[in-house]
């Protein structure tokens, strides 16, 4: 099946899921609440928009400065960094370091760069085990399935499903109580972070002036991660730059309050090397992975280069009535929601992802609530007119051109309307079904009757 | 080729072209860009004064399940730990050395871990308590600014079950710029290889977006100042 017609079938199986779409809602309730109380706490939140769009705006039209900055910096404090163009070489690279080690556990905390490879399928079939230590992650790793979400990656589970799959899967007594099931995974995750030779991580951002990189997260997993294992490896876009340590005192704010609601995210930590002279803990090695995958394709775009604006917050998707009803995985993608809409096209085709710019309502919501001003909406337009320009159907360019024959031409015109007034009531009997030539539009949707007279001949007989 | 020679090449290629300032509608270039103009403005307000400052340091944390204790003296500082190591009956502790954390933690007559020299991850997770000293507590946000170097390493503050904090007054900054001026002041030269904003006790979303706290990292994470 392709891409177009699994996202189809699976939006229509979702879209008629009226228990998943009241969950869904309920859940992004609470975040609607506190994310709108954290914005209104800003002093001036347009203002910090603004700034955070600019400054990401100078990161990425200067990328090639900062991104040698940045490894010049790992590097004199001894970080190793890897640059890799593909995602087969990123995978190669990490394979490479972990043969090297001998290793063979590895725990990970949450990275979306390492989806995006598939890191996860290559390390284990190079014989490793991996277990993902975010809650979230892990969840969808028992559960083999991809994250539902960029943020929340297992929000579209239930309490007794997670239950369910502890019991299965980690032998874990029977309980639906969210704190107690916390602390299963905590209980069994512990073990792993002693003994796990390799520690994987990714990274929020990158810091070109200082050569650090910095996680956000909830949990303190990562923080585990990047403190026990003797070797620790990072992935990261090469997107991910900001210029200076102290941008990151409007960043980490922003990303917390659209990401989760929170005024800062529970642990906000600055890595700049491996273990240090005199430091007693911490890898010995620090390995850094550069990862372009398609990155400077959409960078080349100049119209949509402010995608690489992203700080992967989550946001546009929470807002999306399209992600809302669909659901995640629907989507097919690494990337889901409007975001992912727009950069999907440019890292796996756009003929064979042009569908998720169409799945739209163009309200806009994802561009009115990106904290660094992505035009996204505009985006899914222009990857709509890129796709049409570059493989043109020959329906709908017939069909236009008839119309302005047509439309050029009042007799003709006139007579048509004339047809139409009589014959619209009859399309009423064929409507949606195979008689009907426009059958994949109207099945879901009503036209308007057409007006009885038209504004000219009521212009024309008005007293 | 080197594959960063070839993705620092494709980058410059690509931006030949210019792209548009967001939000400018193509007019000019982004005045607030200049790395002088601070982002205070746009943040969350912070009181002048410190008391103000102290009293939203204890709203925050306070909102953020942390315990948030003050007092007077050193003496005071000494008997809360003392009455958090009986009613947790700690066993063992890690710590480190250092000004605040040689004053007080002799009192516990606990044998205590080390985790400012070598020592072993194991008995640390077997540790009940994790105590340190800290940076800077953030005022703007109740954040608790720690580094590798200020507090016992990587692991002693996010690997026991509860975290316990020592901090003077005096170490209270208003908000985040200005806990970030001080990280530059203090080690610009040479960077701890990890600097941890600790915003809270660990917690989790991730079962039905229902908050637990303790995921895994501390389930506690207590500030004592003095
Ligand atoms: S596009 Fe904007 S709103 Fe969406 S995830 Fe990225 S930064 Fe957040």
């Amino acid at each position: 099946m392709s891409f177009v017609s699994q996202f189809k079938a699976q939006a229509q199986v979702m879209t008629g899921d009226l228990r998943h779409r009241k969950f869904i809602r309920r859940a992004l309730r609470n975040y609607e609440t506190v994310r709108d109380a954290r914005k209104a706490s800003f002093q001036d939140w347009p203002g910090a928009r603004q700034r955070a769009a600019e400054t990401k705006w100078q990161a990425v039209n200067h990328l090639d400065q900062h991104l040698e900055q940045f490894a010049a910096k790992l590097e004199s404090r001894g970080t190793k960094v890897h640059w890799a163009t593909t995602a087969a070489q990123a995978r190669e690279i990490i394979l490479k370091i972990v043969h090297d080690k001998q290793a063979k556990s590895v725990i990970k905390s949450k990275a979306m760069t390492s989806e995006e490879i598939h890191l996860n399928d290559a390390l284990e079939h190079a014989g490793l085990n991996v277990v993902e230590s975010d809650l979230g992650e892990l969840i969808v790793q028992l559960r083999k399935e991809t994250p539902y979400h960029i943020v929340f990656p297992s929000m579209h589970l239930t309490r007794d499903e997670i239950s369910e799959l502890f019991q299965r899967e980690l032998g874990a007594a029977a309980t639906n109580d969210p704190e107690e099931l916390t602390m299963i995974a905590r209980r069994a995750l512990r073990k792993k972070y002693l003994t796990a030779d390799i520690g994987i991580t990714g990274a929020n951002f990158a810091i070109a002036e200082t050569g650090m990189i910095s996680i956000t997260e909830n949990e303190g997993n990562a923080r585990l991660t990047a403190a026990l294992p003797k070797t620790m490896i990072s992935l990261l876009g090469i997107e991910k730059v900001l210029p200076r340590m102290d941008d990151l005192a409007l960043f980490l704010p922003l990303l917390a309050t659209m990401g989760t609601g929170q005024q800062l995210t529970c642990y906000n930590t600055l890595y700049s090397g491996p273990r240090q002279p005199g430091e007693t803990d911490g890898p010995e090695e620090w390995h850094v992975v550069l990862l372009d995958n398609h990155r400077t394709e959409l960078l080349a775009d100049a119209e949509q280069r402010d995608a690489l604006h992203c700080i992967r917050c989550g946001a546009c998707l929470n807002v999306c009535p399209i992600f809302r009803n669909v659901g995640g995985h629907t989507y097919g993608t690494t990337y889901s929601g409007p975001i992912g809409s727009v950069i999907t096209p440019h890292l796996r085709g756009l003929q064979e992802w042009k569908h998720l710019s169409s799945a739209s309502s163009l309200c806009g919501a994802c561009t009115e609530t990106c904290p660094v001003k992505i035009d996204l909406h505009h985006h899914l337009l222009q990857n709509r007119r890129n796709a049409a320009k570059q493989k043109p159907s020959f329906g709908e360019q017939t069909a236009f051109k008839l119309f302005a024959f047509a439309a050029n031409r009042p007799t003709l015109w006139n007579f048509g309307m004339t047809m139409a007034r009589i014959f619209q009531p009859l399309q009423g009997a064929v409507k949606g079904s195979m008689l009907d030539p426009a059958k994949a539009w109207t099945k879901t949707r009503d036209l308007p009757p057409i007006a009885p007279e038209s504004f000219k001949a009521w212009w024309r007989n008005r007293k | 080729m080197s594959e960063r020679e070839n993705i620092l090449g494709r980058i410059r290629e690509a931006l030949k072209v210019g792209a548009l300032v967001p939000g400018l509608h193509g007019h000019g270039q982004p005045a607030s860009a200049s790395p002088l103009s601070s982002p205070r403005q746009w943040l969350p307000k912070v009181g002048d004064s410190f008391d103000e400052q102290l009293a939203l340091f204890a709203k925050n944390a306070a909102e953020l399940k942390a315990d948030f204790q003050l007092f007077k003296s050193a003496d005071e500082a000494r008997q809360a730990i003392n009455s958090l190591r009986d009613k947790e009956k700690w066993q063992r502790v890690g710590g480190h050395s250092g000004d605040l954390t040689d004053a007080i933690c002799p009192t516990l007559n606990l044998p205590l871990l080390r985790t400012d020299r070598p020592y072993d991850v194991h008995e640390l997770e077997a540790c009940d308590a994790g105590i340190s000293e800290c940076d800077a507590l953030i005022a703007q946000t109740g954040t608790v600014l720690v580094t590798n170097r200020s507090a016992g390493g990587r692991a002693l503050s996010v690997l026991p079950p509860h975290h316990v904090v020592l901090a003077r007054r005096d170490q209270l900054v208003a908000d985040l710029p200005a806990a970030f001026a001080l990280l530059q002041q203090r080690y610009a030269t040479n960077y701890p290889s990890m600097i941890s904003f600790i915003t809270g006790p660990s917690r989790t979303g991730d079962i039905e977006r229902i908050m637990v706290l303790g995921a895994h990292g501390p389930k506690k994470l207590t500030i004592i100042c003095f």
